[in-house]
């Protein structure tokens, strides 16, 4: 940390204002990034007429929460108007299975690659972690063909599949990471005592992994309820996730455009995801680093 | 585990080393197949005659001379390099400023923080529903200027051929700054604090500091950042189709998005193959070397 109060060769006045800058600028930061927040918000509270005669920043003058509740009930997707309720708990039924799987699998294999090691370990997992950065489009046309021939096309189970094999590269990288830092003579320990793989791990290392496995289920959970594009590409109809029946909701081209609905659902859509950065930001942003750059 | 001496020991670690594969073998064969085998099951359908329905028979090079003929994957390529490098370009510039900014010991640090990073915890249709909104010429920050007065501001990129690229990057820009502002203050905490008071000692300011010692110390930084970014541009999709659906027209296309539509809708499997596996090459010739530094860097520091 090199800040100014501490390191400045300037005394006085010179520095105040520097400061009061400082925080000026922060401030308009702070504005820019949350006023799209707030626009979806109070738009989401106006009625559709206020939204036409008013402006984008004025307060609703009439909050009324009706545009939820349709967006919830009776918003169409599609030709199916029984709002976006259905595709909210399609994608909590998709999300909840594949980041617990992927979790799971990515515990075991990173505690058997760090603490079992066997030959090749070393390329396994670098293999293994090649998964995490293909661009997705490459693997689109085969995974369509495949879940059709497994009859699991358009379907929330064929989700879950995809969801937890591509999951699978960063849960791994995530534990095994962990686990490195975890030293061997822990296990060592254990055997000598009889122990053996499996209550090595349930008994030893899972009760030692809670900060990892909420990176885990945190990532996951973003990446998942986030997705997009195999959602769009795997799911139709009824089985859509939710941010695939957001985009329909938004670009219908039919009707009278209602911006509170589409801000309502959009709030909708964002809920989960910003309550679980809200409650457990400091994981998220490990995350997010350990995710992107190596661990 | 060798260090056990008794032979029933040795061949119980055995059993166990064992179990380590056969623990590890389903996620490994489920890589082998779902990433490795699909790459080259999208390789060769590339160099296949594959239009509606996947064909096995060879056509060489005939897709990737078809996909580089088409106009619209050019300007797919042109709008990747204008938003790629405008997208990490600004994200560098806004994250770097605002670490640094928060550096200065602020009061309320944590909660703008989370301010500056929430919008990486949306999903980029929800950036791309209320962009739309906002840039929306009738109703969006047009109006609002118009409201308070600026009668002749007129903002209607998000309709205009040549400018919509430009409201994706706005938009992109918004929802990853502030992650790499995170990126960049963590490193800036790692500094040592040794250096910078020798140098104040010596009588340098703190523009000469950041710019001669702690901006070089955190290069290291500055690279994962980038090769996250061009990451993320390459591979950018939801957000174009949220935000502008890839038009007017094709106007705003990016190589995700061809490769959707050329796959999905225009029954061009072997050409949205060929595109696939351009992004593919594409996304390998920054992620490799980059793994490869990575990986033999994590090796010297144990």
């Amino acid at each position: 940390m090199a800040d100014i109060q501490h390191y400045s060769h300037d005394t006085g006045w010179k520095n105040t204002i520097l400061r009061g800058l400082l925080y000026l600028v922060l401030t308009l930061f702070a504005i820019y990034y949350l006023f799209p927040l707030f626009v979806m918000i109070s738009t989401s509270l106006k009625s559709l007429s206020e939204i036409r005669e008013g402006s984008l920043i004025s307060l609703p003058r009439v909050i009324t929460f009706d545009a939820w509740t349709y967006a919830w009930n009776e918003a169409c997707v599609g030709v199916e108007c029984s709002g976006i309720k259905i595709y909210f708990w399609n994608s909590v039924k998709m999300a909840v299975p594949a980041v617990l799987i992927s979790t799971f699998l990515g515990a075991i294999n990173g505690y058997a690659l760090t603490k079992w090691r066997f030959k090749g370990a070393n390329i396994v997992f670098a293999l293994l972690l090649f998964g995490c950065f293909i661009p997705f489009q490459v693997v689109l046309l085969p995974m369509s063909m495949v879940l059709g021939k497994l009859g699991l096309a358009s379907s929330t189970s064929g989700l879950v599949l995809v969801h937890v094999v591509y999951g699978l590269c960063f849960t791994t990288l995530f534990f095994r990471n962990y686990y490195v830092s975890i030293p061997d003579e822990l296990v060592k320990a254990a055997t000598i005592d009889g122990a053996g793989f499996f209550t090595i791990f349930w008994r030893i290392i899972l009760p030692i992994s809670t900060p990892i496995i909420v990176v885990s289920v945190i990532w996951q959970f973003t990446q998942i309820w986030n997705d997009f594009l195999f959602g769009a590409s795997f799911a139709s109809g009824d089985n859509a996730p939710m941010t695939v029946a957001l985009n329909n909701i938004v670009n219908t081209t039919t009707g009278v455009k209602q911006y509170n609905v589409d801000m309502a659902t959009a709030l909708l859509t964002g809920l989960p995801t910003l309550l679980v950065y809200v409650l457990a930001g400091k994981y998220f942003v490990r995350g997010l680093t350990a995710g992107s750059v190596k661990g | 585990m060798g260090a056990s001496s008794s032979t029933v020991s040795n061949l119980t670690a055995s059993i166990q080393r064992h179990l380590s594969k056969i623990v590890v073998a389903p996620s490994f064969a489920a890589s082998l197949f779902f990433v490795y085998g699909f790459i080259l099951w999208t390789g060769y359908m590339s160099f296949s005659k594959s239009r509606m329905l996947p064909v096995w028979d060879w056509a060489g090079l005939r897709q990737y001379e078809r996909l580089w003929q088409m106009e619209r994957w050019h300007v797919a390529i042109e709008n990747l390099l204008i938003f790629g490098g405008l997208f990490i370009v600004t994200c560098l510039i806004i994250g770097c400023l605002l670490a640094v900014l928060l550096d200065q010991r602020i009061r309320a640090e944590g909660a703008l923080r989370t301010i500056f990073l929430y919008p990486m915890a949306l999903s980029f249709i929800v950036t791309g529903t209320v962009w739309k909104w906002l840039l929306n010429p009738g109703l969006g920050l047009e109006s609002m200027m118009h409201d308070l007065g600026w009668a002749s501001f007129k903002f209607d990129w998000l309709v205009n051929s040549d400018m919509a690229i430009y409201t994706v990057v706005i938009a992109a820009v918004w929802q990853a700054s502030g992650f790499i502002m995170a990126m960049f203050l963590a490193a800036l905490r790692g500094v040592d604090q040794d250096i910078i008071r020798a140098a104040y000692m010596d009588g340098a300011s703190l523009p000469r500091i950041y710019f001669g010692i702690i901006i070089p110390s955190i290069r290291p930084v500055f690279l994962s950042a980038i090769v996250v970014l061009a990451h993320l541009a390459v591979k950018s999709f939801d957000l174009v189709i949220a935000l502008t659906g890839g038009g007017p027209g094709y106007s705003s296309d990016l190589p995700a998005t061809f490769m959707y539509t050329m796959a999905f809708q225009r029954n061009q499997l072997g050409i949205g193959a060929a595109s696939a596996m351009m992004m593919l090459a594409t996304v390998m010739a920054i992620i490799v070397p980059y793994l490869y530094s990575e990986l033999r860097g994590g090796k010297k520091n144990g």
